[in-house]
């Protein structure tokens, strides 16, 4: 019976008027035991499966372009971002010769290189300085020990004027004594491989010396404290959302439909406005000579002297986003809530609970899905913030996010900036995950 | 229960009100630091804060001096035709492609639905930053970066998602028997497509199209990286007059976007009564 209904949803088989005739000859051939034809003579179950290929095929090409699209303009960035995070080609295309000499090096022996290198290190820089490229790699290079860059930038001025005639050793020494130092050569000879793990040590305050991989001293831990602090920050917001969108939830839900919708304006209206707009809402709010200061002024609860820091800082950002995410909780709490039936807790009360213990035992529970939906989806967008941490936050309020812009636009580390954001990516991923097994990806719903 | 009973306790009665109260306060929260911009955009003074003119109501305290700066300056103006020339490009762009995709997707036939719903829906998940990190490194190596294309490319893929959910959702409702009607009565798909399913997908495909525009219309964070100044839109001259100087033009510039918003709600609320009605579903 089943494939019956699948033939007849498949409109590609026969016109219908084939069709009753197919059925009509169908269950005559299953009256006599042979196998059930089509219209055309085959086999029914072939001819089924052959619209079948050809309607999923149609499902494929209606999807293809846009799949070639996103993967085009949206996966291969993705892609090409986690391959930057390891990728160190520089190093290797620049030095190929004293890449290849170092081979041989042991850093451990606590000397560094002979003659050898040095002669390969001179044949590099050469061609390097000549296609200005031996600044790139010095600025790679910096990244893992301040200082080689200069380094490189004095050398390649000097490389014109060294004798390769003479011993090349002690003209690079001259040139800098650093290029005397294990260190540097440590440094070289760690990086010349084509992929490196260096960004994402990095990003995790990491570093590795002579005695391998260990934590950096705590006051230069930069990036944990920021991710703690992306995390913290956003689980507070996250918080303040819940506490703020529960009563709210609670009241559009039940309310009778007339006023809820009248009220849910409230709740949408900030939803489509401009964020930007929303952000300079509250900068114009929370200033020192703004609104909200002049009212604290006014009705003297303050005085002039003391006005509050509210912007630039923690408070500044947790207040803006928390007001800018509080419609992605109250939607979700209220789809769910919307669902919950209203005879449970007057059930609960006539059973003998008191107000307290009806809500506590008997609604929330119920509706623990809204919750779940809600906080995930304000987490999520909270610890990927940009926009507003940059404008309100100050220092005190940034987040990862602002770093990765600072790396990309700023000192240039793009490397690093990758490393960042794919750890970033990481943990948006696993927290979809969780969002997925929990509301599932297809009950997402706008508006 | 939204209602009090007439046996309740004084506290009962007490904690009902306080809870209004609360309720009107969060209400307060939200929708507050939207309507303070717009009698701030009036202001005649380059202040943030209301002046003693304004407060007592004096003609002289308000004026259109910051509407008048928006419709003047140059680089207000270049940015408004900035976002007006990418905006609709890019949605375009994704209605395109994203209602051809989602009929795809909910034909039923589909091989590997979950695993390309989530590729497809995947710019709506993956933080800004990350997309816009991602789209410069690969944009500045193929040649797009700081280019018109380049911004419209990008802004298309973040708005697709929006359209195949809004047109996954009206198709859920539409009867799949009238496309096999059209096709007995003699027509082709492409005439069935835009004929028959066309017509009844419409709300979901223009509300969609609102949600790509207004994500293509809003965004910045991708701009301010994929483009160069040549592509600065309205939002990021807003990012950087924030940023360094805040002037009381941007003011007048929220005023008016929030007036957008307000005539894009209403429209996306009558497409869905709309659509309500089409499907047959009484709204409530």
């Amino acid at each position: 019976m089943a494939d019956r209904a699948e033939a007849r949803d498949a409109p590609v088989v026969a016109p219908i008027g084939n069709k009753q005739a197919s059925e009509a000859k169908m269950s005559d051939a299953s009256a006599n035991g042979g196998p059930v034809l089509a219209a055309d003579g085959t086999p029914l179950k072939v001819s089924l499966r052959r619209a079948e290929r050809r309607l999923r095929l149609r499902a494929f090409l209606l999807t293809a372009p846009l799949l070639g699209f996103i993967l085009l303009t949206f996966i291969a960035p993705i892609g090409d971002m986690l391959f930057r995070s390891v990728e160190n080609e520089i190093v290797a295309d620049t030095l190929p010769r004293t890449v290849e000499a170092l081979k041989d090096w042991d850093p451990a022996s606590g000397q560094a290189p002979d003659e050898p290198v040095f002669r390969a290190l001179y044949e590099d820089l050469k061609v390097a300085v000549a296609e200005k490229k031996h600044t790139q790699v010095g600025q790679r290079l910096n990244y893992e020990k301040s200082g080689i860059s200069s380094v490189f930038r004095k050398t390649g001025r000097r490389i014109k004027r060294m004798d390769p005639d003479k011993p090349l050793k002690p003209q690079f020494v001259n040139a800098d004594k650093d290029w005397g130092d294990v260190e540097t050569w440590r440094v070289i000879k760690q990086f010349s491989p084509r992929f490196t793990d260096g960004y994402f040590l990095a990003a995790l305050d990491m570093q590795r010396d002579a005695q391998g991989v260990h934590l950096r001293d705590e006051k230069d831990r930069i990036y944990l404290t920021l991710f703690w602090r992306t995390i913290s920050l956003s689980a507070v917001i996250t918080g303040m959302c819940l506490l703020l969108g529960y009563p709210v939830a609670w009241l559009l839900a039940n309310l009778p439909a007339r006023t809820s919708n009248l009220l849910m304006i409230l709740v949408l209206l900030p939803f489509w406005t401009s964020l930007l707009v929303r952000t300079s809402a509250w900068k114009v709010l929370l200033q020192q000579q703004g609104v909200i200061n002049d009212l604290l002024v006014g009705i003297g609860l303050i005085d002039d002297a003391h006005r509050l820091a509210l912007i630039n800082n923690q408070t500044g950002t947790i207040i803006a986003m928390t007001h800018i995410l509080l419609p992605f909780m109250i939607l979700p709490l209220y789809s769910v809530m919307k669902t919950v039936p209203p005879s449970y807790v007057r059930a609960a009360k006539s059973l003998g609970a008191n107000d307290w213990t009806a809500f506590w035992r008997v609604y929330f529970p119920q509706t623990i899905p809204g919750i779940g939906a809600g906080a995930i989806l304000c987490f999520i967008l909270a610890i990927g913030y940009y926009i507003t941490p940059e404008l309100v936050g100050g220092t005190s309020g940034t987040f990862i996010s602002n770093r990765i812009a600072y790396h990309i636009s700023v000192s240039l580390n793009w490397g690093l900036a990758a490393a960042l954001g794919s750890l970033l990516l990481i943990l948006v991923l696993a927290l979809y995950w969780a969002y997925d097994k929990i509301v599932g990806i297809d009950n997402v719903k706008l508006g | 229960m939204s209602k009090l009973p007439p046996y309740a306790t004084p506290l009962q009665r007490g904690w009902h009100y306080a809870f209004r109260f609360i309720c009107a306060l969060i209400f307060l929260f939200l929708i507050i630091p939207i309507l303070i911009i717009i009698p701030l955009s009036f202001n005649a003074q380059p202040f943030f804060t209301f002046t003693p003119e304004m407060l007592r109501f004096e003609a002289s305290g308000y004026s259109l001096d910051h509407y008048r700066d928006f419709f003047t300056d140059s680089g207000w103006q270049n940015a408004l035709r900035n976002s007006f020339s990418i905006a609709p490009m890019a949605t375009l762009l994704s209605v395109a492609f994203g209602t051809l995709a989602a009929i795809g997707l909910s034909s039923g036939k589909m091989p590997f639905k979950g695993t390309i719903m989530a590729v497809l829906i995947s710019p709506m998940i993956v933080p800004l930053i990350i997309s816009a990190a991602g789209m410069y490194f690969f944009y500045s190596r193929i040649g797009l970066q700081g280019t018109y294309w380049g911004v419209v490319l990008a802004h298309a893929a973040l708005g697709t998602p929006f359209v195949i959910i809004t047109v996954t959702a009206t198709l859920v409702g539409f009867d799949r028997s009238l496309v096999r009607a059209a096709a007995n009565l003699g027509a082709g798909p492409v005439r069935t497509f835009f004929k028959v399913q066309m017509p009844l997908i419409l709300p979901g495909v223009v509300s969609g199209a609102l949600f790509a525009f207004i994500t293509s219309f809003d965004e910045v964070v991708v701009v301010l990286f994929v483009g160069s100044a040549g592509q600065k839109t309205l939002p990021w001259q807003m990012f950087t007059g924030l940023r360094e100087q805040i002037s009381p033009t941007i003011l007048a510039v929220a005023t008016i976007l929030v007036t957008l918003s307000v005539i894009l709600l209403t429209v996306l609320e009558l497409l869905r009564r709309r659509s309500e009605r089409l499907r047959g579903i009484t709204p409530s």
